[in-house]
């Protein structure tokens, strides 16, 4: 099990344009990075607070929704979260034609 | 009194004249010898040493003396300090008050309390007394005043008088009195011992102290809410249950062994969720086409179509096999499950079967490797998960996409009904009157099989034996061996479940029910390769082979055997594809649209309603140009194809519109609902048959 999950996350990192993968768990604090460390924690704390805004928008609308990604494309790149139970995973990835 | 006043001054007198004599201590000598001057005669002056020596005129000298009333020994200068003048006064009086000799009496006032309290207690002796006291009071007045004191005696005895009235009046007042302060009332206190206090303290530890804050939103109340109710569905349920300590001791271990799992496998869901997410960034372009880009082109041409080639799957253990098979999942529609193996009887290896979704063209959503290569899959259409397959080998297994074992849920063994031939096609059934889900298999060693997966096993059962009744070969002893045919493909009828097709090696296409287990309803003399009913037309059938032709029949109702025209009858239309077919399909979306593929790598879309003898596309699908395309597949819902290679590569293309044409519906009309769809397919059809045939031997190139 861990193996195939393992797998999976090293096959995003080697995914064309992909500059980073953080685990980050329910506390905000990054567990597993492929970033420096003051990047690392710069996008825990932000993506965290961020994404724990969005869920509780979400559910506010509706409490029986829930939220399954956040996506934040800017200019130069894109942030992907997909928040779980007790994780956020976030990738951040560089624009193709830039 | 003159004797005393004599006595006086003569004491007087002589006091000056001691004083002139001397300060000596010897003046009480001459003062008792005053009175002693007649006793004794003679005198003699006896002069003390130190006696001072004065002259006559100085003892003549006379020394007045003043005598005062003053006290020698009171102070003459008393200084008080006055807070008034802040300074030390001096008091202008002393108080000259010398005080002899004091003794305290006892009298009473007569009026006093005291005095009256005495009265009454002898109040009572004196009223006997009265009388007596009476006589003895004069007669003690009479004494007193015998000395010449000019009170008469009548006074007395008034006063006598005076005293008995008052002396009734006393005792009954004395009375009285007596009556009302019968008690004589006096205070008594007594005091107890005061403890004495002590002040004792001690000092206890403060709780522990935490701060606590949190924000209450809707969701919280709800998800609060619902662990609630499942606490109380769960305790509902444990209550049914007999036999709960142990089941919530197995679920203790459950959820210790789950906690204690490795972190990173949490991350699961999301780590899927994300890598799709990648791949849809990378791929962007290709999904936005899927999804949007319709060739524009086709307006122009009205009989010709593109397909769009969009993602292509590859994975790395499939490079050296060939795609057997494709099939759509038929409930998740961006899924796809493909098998893979070898074609070649001298390259034999392992195959896979493998599950590609559309959302991630990079990597299988899911795969098995197996020991043999795999000739066949089908997936379930109501349990999406069952895929069954059959293998080079001849066995027949199940996996479930589901279950996250390696390999197969079950897998049939040599004694367990294995075919001795490669298992060239699997079928699942609805699920029987048992409800245990089953499969039909063919294999090249002339037996459909029927296996049935009962709670731990699969079990088969030979439905019918292909058997070659006309040619027998020779045995070796002359003996005539019924031969048995080589089961290709087969393909169940859409609507009527008991009614499938039975394409052979031998070139004969069979029209079989699953009742008759040994005669087949219908036999035509065909191709081999794959065989595929109309989706909506329900007696027509297409077949594909590598004589490079396809060629769609029509099942003819009546059984005559006998007439002998069955071995004669002849396809209602044939295409020359100029290479060997590999598969063919028909279009989920109209009922004269078909797909074929061949060995050159091409792939052909035919529309019959558009043109009956050409196709509407002809593609180079295949990369490189020695790939063989081995199946195709229509997606149910999107306008896409899936072609397998010989080189384990998936292609998915997008149709083009024209090859998309189905019946435009007139506007303003109500809605059509799906039968009338597949009625008005099935009359497209017909009105293309119906021309055809009239003119039943054209057979176009």
């Amino acid at each position: 099990m861990a193996a195939e999950v393992e797998e999976t996350l090293k096959r995003i990192q080697s995914h064309r344009g992909v500059t980073g993968i953080i685990v980050v768990n329910c506390e905000g604090i990054p567990i597993k990075t492929t970033l420096d460390n003051s990047t690392t924690v710069q996008y825990a704390s932000l993506i965290h607070s961020l994404t724990a805004k969005a869920r509780s928008t979400v559910r506010d609308i509706d409490p029986s929704n829930d939220l399954k990604f956040l996506r934040i494309r800017s200019r130069k790149n894109e942030i992907m979260c997909a928040p779980d139970k007790e994780f956020l995973l976030i990738v951040i990835q560089q624009d193709e034609q830039s | 009194m003159p004797p005393k006043q004599v006595k006086s001054k003569t004491a007087a007198s002589v006091d000056r004249k001691r004083s002139k004599r001397g300060d000596g201590d010897d003046l009480t000598e001459m003062g008792d010898g005053t009175e002693q001057d007649d006793w004794m005669q003679a005198k003699t002056l006896v002069k003390p040493e130190d006696q001072l020596e004065l002259s006559e005129a100085e003892l003549k000298e006379e020394f007045t003396r003043i005598l005062t009333a003053n006290n020698p020994h009171a102070p003459q200068n008393i200084v008080r300090y006055s807070f008034k003048e802040r300074q030390y006064k001096q008091t202008s009086s002393v108080d000259q008050l010398a005080v002899h000799f004091a003794l305290d009496g006892n009298l009473l006032h007569k009026d006093s309390e005291e005095a009256k309290k005495q009265f009454n207690r002898m109040g009572l002796a004196e009223t006997k007394e009265a009388e007596p006291a009476e006589g003895a009071e004069p007669s003690a007045a009479a004494a007193e005043e015998s000395g010449g004191e000019g009170v008469p005696e009548g006074g007395a005895a008034e006063g006598g008088d005076e005293d008995a009235a008052l002396a009734p009046a006393t005792k009954a007042g004395g009375k009285e009195k007596k009556l009302t302060n019968q008690f004589n009332f006096s205070e008594r206190a007594s005091q107890t011992y005061n403890n004495p206090f002590r002040d004792r303290a001690t000092v206890t530890e403060p709780p522990p102290r935490a701060s606590f804050s949190s924000n209450v939103t809707q969701w919280e109340i709800y998800d609060a809410y619902q662990e609630d109710f499942e606490k109380q569905e769960k305790s509902k349920e444990k209550k049914v249950i007999p036999g709960r300590k142990e089941e919530e001791k197995s679920k203790k271990k459950f959820q210790i062994s789950e906690t204690s799992s490795d972190d990173i496998t949490r991350v699961e869901t999301a780590a899927k969720i994300v890598e799709r997410m990648v791949n849809q960034n990378t791929y962007d372009d290709i999904a936005q086409d899927f999804k949007y880009w319709e060739d524009v082109s086709d307006e122009f041409r009205d009989s010709e179509g593109t397909l769009l080639p969009l993602w292509k799957f590859s994975f790395e253990k499939a490079k050296k096999l060939a795609i057997t098979s494709v099939c759509w999942n038929p409930k998740y529609r961006d899924l796809v499950a493909v098998s893979c193996g070898s074609y070649d009887f001298m390259k034999q290896g392992s195959g896979l079967i493998i599950l590609w979704t559309m959302k991630n063209p990079s990597f299988p959503e899911c795969f098995f490797e197996t020991d043999s290569g795999v000739m066949c899959l089908d997936v379930h259409p109501q349990h999406p998960h069952w895929i069954c397959a059959g293998f080079y080998d001849g066995s027949v297994a199940i996996f479930s996409a589901v279950d996250k074992r390696d390999g197969a849920i079950h897998r049939c063994t040599a004694k367990n009904g294995k075919h001795t031939d490669p298992v060239w096609q699997v079928r699942w059934q609805k699920d029987d009157a048992d409800n245990n889900m089953n499969f039909y298999s063919i294999s090249s060693d002339g037996r459909i099989c029927l296996w049935t997966i009962l709670k731990n096993e699969m079990v088969y059962q030979d439905v019918i034996h292909l058997s070659l009744p006309d040619i027998s070969a020779e045995g070796p002893d002359g003996i005539k061996v019924a031969t048995t045919g080589c089961g290709t493909a087969f393909d169940f009828h859409k609507q009527k479940d008991y009614l499938f097709l039975v394409g052979t090696e031998e070139g004969k296409v069979h029209i079989c029910s699953k009742a008759y287990t040994s005669h087949f309803i219908d036999t035509i003399d065909a191709h081999n390769m794959a065989v595929c009913w109309n989706r909506f037309h329900p007696k027509i059938f297409i077949t594909c082979s590598a004589d490079w032709t396809v060629k769609i029949w029509e099942m003819k109702d009546t059984m005559d055997k006998s007439e002998g025209a069955d071995e004669t009858r002849k396809p209602l239309f044939s295409f020359d594809l100029n290479n060997s077919v590999g598969d063919v399909a028909w279009a989920p979306y109209s009922s004269t649209v078909f797909a074929a593929v061949t060995s050159d790598g091409k792939a052909f879309v035919y529309d019959l309603n558009a043109n009956k003898y050409e196709p509407l596309c002809e593609q180079m699908v295949a990369q490189k140009k020695k790939t063989k395309l081995t199946h195709v597949e229509f997606n149910p819902t999107y306008p896409i194809v899936v072609i397998g290679d010989d080189r384990g590569n998936v292609t998915s293309l997008k149709l083009s519109p024209n090859l998309r044409k189905m019946k435009a519906e007139k506007k303003g009309a109500p809605p059509v609902d799906e039968a009338t769809k597949v009625q008005r397919e099935i009359e497209k059809l017909e009105k293309i048959l119906s021309m055809v045939r009239n003119q039943p031997t054209e057979a176009t190139a």
